[in-house]
C-alpha cells in the first residue's frame, strides 16, 4: 500500500494526471520507510550483540564438568574450578518463594479489580499498581530493608530478597492476569449465575480455569523479569561460596550476585565466572520465557 | 414443580434510561409463553428481570412486584442465587463452559452447589441430555470438550445444563437465532416436550416461531427510539394470530410494521 | 466498558439488616442459604484485601522510608538538597547532600531518552505500519527480548564491549564539540565509563517499554481516520502523519516518561557503568559519579550503623517520589489509552 493507486483495477489503464503522487511526496514516503526499518534494525543491533557477547564469553564456562553440580566452596579466586549450582539454587528459590507469595495476591488484587471493584478505592488501587509498576527495585529493596531489617529486626536472608521480589512482580502479575479475566466473556459468567452458581465459585470454577493459560503465562514471565534482579540481592542478602538451602537465615548466593562479586575478582577465572554466570542465567530465563509463550497458545478464551 | 409467575406494575431502568413501562402478566405452569416485538422494545430485559439477571447490569433496577406462586422474588429477604436456582436461563448464544467436558458442563450446577455423589451426578447428567434430545449424539463423547460440539448441540447442552439443576422455570432469550434450521427444529421439539414438566418463557423475533411453540402470545412495542417499551397485549397464541385486540400488533402480525 | 456486566456480587445487592438472628427463619425455596452468602462475603473480602495490599505497600513504601530517613536529615550538617557530596563515614558528622547525585541521575536518564525516544518511535512506526503483517508479531517479540535480558548484564556489556567500542565517538565530540558544555571535558581522567556511556547503555535498556506502549497505542488507531486518509490518497508516510500521530502522540509521551522512570531508578547497570569521581559533577556528558540508585547500591553492604543508613534512605526516598511523579504524570498523559 505504498500508493493510493495500487487497488484501481477498475480505472483506465492510463491514469489520469491528478492521480500520480509528486516527486517530493514519493521521496518523504520511501525516505520514512528507510528510517522507520533502519530504526528497527538499531534496536535489534543490542540485542544481537549482547547475546553474542554473553555465549561467546560465557560458553566454556558452562560446558565445564563442574558447573552445573558444584558450588565455589573453596575454590581459590584464580582457579577456573567449581561451578555455580549454589547461586542457581539461590536464584531459583528466591524466585519460588516470591511467586508463592505474589501469585495468590496479585490473582486475588486482579480479579477485585475486574469482578468486584468499583469507585474510588478501585481507581486508586489500579493507580496504584501502575505505580507499584514503575517502584525501582532499589527503592522496593530499602523499604524490605527499611521495614524489616532496621525496624523488625529480622536477619538479612534470602526470605527478604523474595519479599521485595513479591513487589516487583506483583504489578506484572495484577496486570496480566487482569487482561486475561477481562477477556473471559460475561456471557460465561451469565449463564454459570444462571444455573444458580453464586458468584464467587462463578469466578473460582469457571472464569479462572477460562483465563488459566494466560494468567499462567503472566506469572512465567514475571518470574523470568525477577530472576535476573540485582539491587534486591546487594542489599538484602549477603553473598556466599558454598551453598546454602536455607532460606530464612544466612549468607546465599544467586547468579546476579555470584555475577557481583567476582567482578572484584581481577584474575582471569572471575570473568570466565562472570560471563557464564551470565550465560546460565539468561539460559534459565530463556526457558520461563519460551515456556511462557508456548503456554500462551493454549487459551480457553472462546471467540 | 412448574411455576407461575405474576408480574404487577413493573417498571425497569437502566440508571435514568427507562426500558420498560408498567408490565403486567401471568404466567401459568406448564406452559410456553412467548415475547415477540421489535428490536430494543425491552424483552430481553424483561426476561432478565424474571431471575434477578438484571441486577448484573450496573446501575439496572426494577420497580413492581415479580411473584413466583406468590413468592416476591425482589423480597429483601430473596436471595438472587436462589432465585436462580428455581428459574433458568438459557441464552442467545451458544456457551458451554470452555474448560468442561460434555459431562462436567451439564451438572457444572450441580456440582458447584456442592452434590459430590458420582452415582447422582451420572444420573442427572444422562437423564437431563436425554431431556434435551442430545443423548444418542454425545453418549460416546461424554469427556471430550463441550466446546467441540456443533452450534445447534452446543444450545441443547446448554438447555441439558439448565434443566440439570431442576428449576421450575426455564427463560429463554432468542435460543435459535444463533442457529440453521435443523437445529432450530430440534430446539423447537424440545420446547414442546419440556413442557410438560417447566413453565417456560421464551423471547424470539421469529413469529412463526412463536406461533408454532407457544400458548400464549406478549407483544411488545415502543413508541420511539428512547421512549419506554410496554407491553401492547398478552393473550392466547392463536388469538394474537388471527384477532389480535389492538392495531399495533395486527399491524406487526401482519409485517405491515415500520 | 459502558455496557459490562456489573460486578457487585448477587448475593450482595439485598443486603441489609435481614442477616440478624432476630429474624424469623425464611421459608424453603427462594430464600437465602447462608452457607452460599458467606462464601460470597469471605471471596469478596479476600480479593478486596489483596487490592487494598497493593495501595497499602505504595504508603508503607513512603511512610517507612520516610521514619528511616527523618533522624539522618535531622542530624544532617549540610544542605541536603543543595550539598554536592554524601559523606557518611563519620556517624557522628553527616554531610550529604543530593545535588550530584540528582544531576548525574537526570543527565544519564534525559540523554538516554533523548537517545531512545526517536529510534522508539522509528520501530513502533515499523511494527504497526511498513513491517509485513506475518513478521510484525516475531519482530515485535524481537524487541520485547531486549527486556528480558538482566540489567547485570547490560552493565557487564555496557562496561566491557559497548564502553571501547563508543570510545571513538566519545572522543570525537569531545575534541570537536567540546566547547559544548555537554562535551566538555569531565571529571574523569577517560571518556570511557561516563555519563555518556551509561546513557547509551539505558537508552538500550528502556527501548522496549517505550517502543511497546507506543506500538500498542499506534495499533489502536481507528481505523476510520486511517481510512479517511487513505481515501483522499494518502501515502503511507502521509497516513502516518494524519491519523497515526496525532492519535498516538500522548501514548508515545506516556510510553517515554515510562522509560524515563526506568533510567531513573536503573540500578545494577548504571553502578557497574559509570565510574565514580572524587570531583564534582560539571554538566558534561563526560563527567561520572552516582545515580540515586547506584548510590544506595554502592553502599549496600555498609549498612550497619542506622544514621549514615538512613542518609542512603533518604536518597531513596527521593528516587520514590521522582518516579511515583513521572509514572504518574505517564498515567495522566496516556489517560485511558496505555495499560502498564
Ligand atoms: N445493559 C444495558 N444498559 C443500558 N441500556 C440497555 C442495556 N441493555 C438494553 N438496554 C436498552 O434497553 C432497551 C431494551 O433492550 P432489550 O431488552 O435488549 O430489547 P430487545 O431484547 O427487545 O431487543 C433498549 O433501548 C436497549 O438499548
Ligand atoms: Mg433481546
Amino acid at each position: 500500500m505504498a500508493t493510493a493507486t495500487d487497488s484501481d483495477l477498475d480505472r483506465p489503464a492510463a491514469e489520469p494526471s491528478t492521480r500520480t503522487i509528486s516527486a517530493s511526496r514519493r521521496f518523504k514516503d520511501r525516505a520514512s520507510t528507510v528510517l522507520v526499518t533502519l530504526a528497527f534494525l538499531i534496536a535489534v543491533v543490542p540485542l544481537i550483540w549482547v547475546l553474542v557477547t554473553v555465549v561467546a564469553r560465557g560458553a566454556p564456562a558452562i560446558v565445564s564438568a563442574t558447573w552445573w553440580g558444584n558450588s565455589l566452596s573453596g575454590i581459590l579466586p584464580e582457579s577456573f574450578g567449581g561451578g555455580v549450582y549454589h547461586a542457581i539454587y539461590g536464584t531459583l528459590i528466591q524466585a519460588l518463594i516470591a511467586t508463592l507469595i505474589a501469585v495468590p495476591i496479585g490473582i486475588g488484587a486482579a480479579i477485585y479489580l475486574v469482578e468486584y471493584g468499583r469507585g474510588p478505592l478501585a481507581r486508586t488501587t489500579s493507580f496504584m499498581v501502575d505505580i507499584l509498576a514503575g517502584v525501582p527495585s532499589i527503592v522496593a529493596a530499602l523499604f524490605i530493608f527499611a521495614a524489616f531489617i532496621s525496624i523488625l529486626g529480622a536477619p538479612q536472608s534470602a526470605f527478604m530478597v523474595s519479599l521485595a521480589l513479591v513487589l516487583l512482580m506483583l504489578p506484572v502479575v495484577i496486570r496480566n492476569t487482569e487482561e486475561m479475566l477481562r477477556l473471559v466473556p460475561d456471557r460465561l459468567r451469565e449463564s454459570a449465575y444462571a444455573l444458580g452458581i453464586p458468584k464467587w465459585k462463578t469466578i473460582l470454577r469457571i472464569v479462572l480455569p477460562t483465563a488459566f493459560s494466560g494468567t499462567v503465562t503472566g506469572v512465567m514471565l514475571a518470574i523470568a523479569r525477577i530472576m535476573g534482579e540485582t539491587a534486591p540481592v546487594l542489599v538484602l542478602v549477603g553473598y556466599s561460596r558454598a551453598i546454602n538451602y536455607d532460606p530464612f537465615g544466612g549468607n546465599m548466593a544467586s547468579l546476579p550476585l555470584l555475577m557481583y562479586s567476582e567482578l572484584a575478582n581481577p584474575e582471569a577465572a572471575g570473568s570466565y565466572r562472570i560471563w557464564g554466570a551470565a550465560l546460565t542465567l539468561i539460559i534459565i530465563i530463556m526457558i520461563f520465557q519460551v515456556g511462557a509463550s508456548l503456554l500462551s497458545r493454549y487459551s480457553a478464551i472462546p471467540k | 414443580m412448574a411455576k407461575r409467575i405474576d408480574l404487577k406494575d413493573v417498571d425497569i431502568y437502566y440508571g435514568a434510561f427507562h426500558a420498560v413501562q408498567n408490565v403486567n402478566l401471568t404466567v401459568t405452569p406448564r406452559s410456553v409463553t412467548a415475547f415477540i416485538g421489535p428490536s430494543g422494545c425491552g424483552k430481553s430485559t424483561v426476561l432478565r428481570t424474571l431471575n434477578r439477571m438484571h441486577e448484573e447490569i450496573a446501575g439496572a433496577r426494577v420497580d413492581g412486584e415479580i411473584l413466583l406462586d406468590g413468592e416476591n422474588i425482589y423480597d429483601r429477604n430473596t436471595d438472587a442465587v436462589a432465585v436462580r436456582r428455581t428459574i433458568g436461563m438459557v441464552f442467545q448464544m451458544p456457551n458451554p463452559f470452555p474448560t468442561m467436558s460434555v459431562r462436567d458442563n451439564v451438572v457444572a450446577g450441580l456440582k458447584l452447589q456442592g452434590v459430590r455423589d458420582r452415582k447422582k451426578l451420572d444420573e442427572v447428567c444422562e437423564a437431563s441430555l436425554r431431556a434435551a434430545n442430545l443423548w444418542k449424539e454425545v453418549k460416546d463423547r461424554l469427556d471430550k470438550p463441550g466446546g467441540g460440539l456443533s452450534g445447534g448441540q452446543q444450545q441443547r447442552l446448554c438447555i441439558a445444563r439448565a434443566i440439570a439443576v431442576e428449576p421450575d422455570v426455564l427463560l429463554m432469550d432468542e435460543p435459535c437465532s444463533a442457529l440453521d434450521p435443523i437445529s432450530t427444529l430440534a430446539i423447537e421439539d424440545l420446547i414442546a416436550d419440556l413442557k410438560t414438566e417447566y413453565t417456560i418463557v421464551i423471547v424470539t423475533h421469529n413469529m412463526q416461531q412463536a406461533a408454532r411453540v407457544s400458548d400464549q402470545t406478549g407483544f411488545f412495542n415502543l413508541e420511539a427510539t428512547g421512549k419506554p417499551g410496554h407491553l401492547v397485549e398478552i393473550d392466547d397464541t392463536e388469538k394474537i394470530f388471527s384477532n389480535p385486540t389492538q392495531q399495533a400488533t395486527e399491524d406487526y402480525i401482519s409485517g405491515r410494521f415500520g | 466498558m459502558s455496557e459490562r456486566i456489573d460486578q457487585r456480587a448477587p448475593s450482595e445487592t439485598d443486603s441489609g439488616p435481614a442477616s440478624s438472628p432476630g429474624v424469623p427463619a425464611p421459608p424453603p425455596g427462594t430464600r437465602r442459604r447462608p452457607s452460599s452468602r458467606r462464601g460470597e462475603t469471605i471471596f469478596r473480602s479476600l480479593t478486596t484485601g489483596s487490592g487494598v495490599l497493593v495501595v497499602a505497600a505504595i504508603a508503607a513504601i513512603g511512610v517507612f522510608l520516610l521514619i528511616q530517613a527523618v533522624p539522618s536529615l535531622l542530624a544532617n550538617q549540610a544542605d541536603f538538597l543543595t550539598f554536592p557530596s554524601f559523606n557518611t563515614g563519620d556517624p557522628d558528622n553527616l554531610a550529604f547532600g543530593i545535588r550530584d547525585i540528582f544531576l548525574v541521575t537526570m543527565f544519564s536518564s534525559v540523554f538516554a531518552l533523548v537517545l531512545a525516544m526517536p529510534i522508539a518511535l522509528g520501530v513502533a512506526l515499523f511494527l504497526t505500519n511498513y513491517a509485513p503483517r506475518a513478521l510484525a508479531r516475531p519482530f515485535a517479540y524481537i524487541v520485547d527480548l531486549l527486556a528480558a535480558v538482566p540489567s547485570i548484564i547490560y552493565g557487564l556489556w555496557g562496561i566491557l564491549v559497548l564502553a571501547p567500542a563508543i570510545l571513538p565517538i566519545a572522543e570525537w565530540l569531545n575534541a570537536n564539540l567540546g566547547w559544548i558544555f555537554l562535551f566538555a571535558d569531565g571529571n574523569l581522567p577517560v571518556l570511557s565509563g561516563t555519563i555518556f556511556t551509561g546513557g547509551v547503555v539505558l537508552a538500550v535498556m528502556i527501548l522496549p517499554i517505550v517502543t511497546a506502549v507506543t506500538r500498542e497505542v499506534f495499533a489502536q488507531t481507528p481505523r476510520f481516520q486511517i481510512e479517511a486518509a487513505k481515501a483522499l490518497g494518502a501515502t503511507r508516510w502521509e497516513v502516518i502523519k494524519m491519523a497515526t500521530l496525532p492519535y498516538g502522540r500522548s501514548g508515545y509521551i506516556a510510553g517515554s516518561m515510562l522509560g524515563l522512570g526506568r533510567a531513573l531508578g536503573e540500578t545494577i547497570a548504571v553502578l557497574i557503568v559509570i565510574r565514580a569521581s572524587t570531583s564534582p559533577m560539571g554538566f558534561s556528558l563526560f563527567d561520572g559519579g552516582y545515580t540515586f540508585a547506584s548510590l544506595i547500591a554502592s553502599a549496600a553492604s555498609e549498612f550497619s550503623q542506622p544514621l549514615p543508613t538512613g542518609a542512603y534512605i533518604s536518597a531513596g526516598l527521593v528516587l520514590f517520589v521522582l518516579t511515583f511523579i513521572v509514572n504518574a504524570l505517564a498515567r495522566l498523559i496516556a489517560g485511558g489509552k496505555v495499560n502498564g
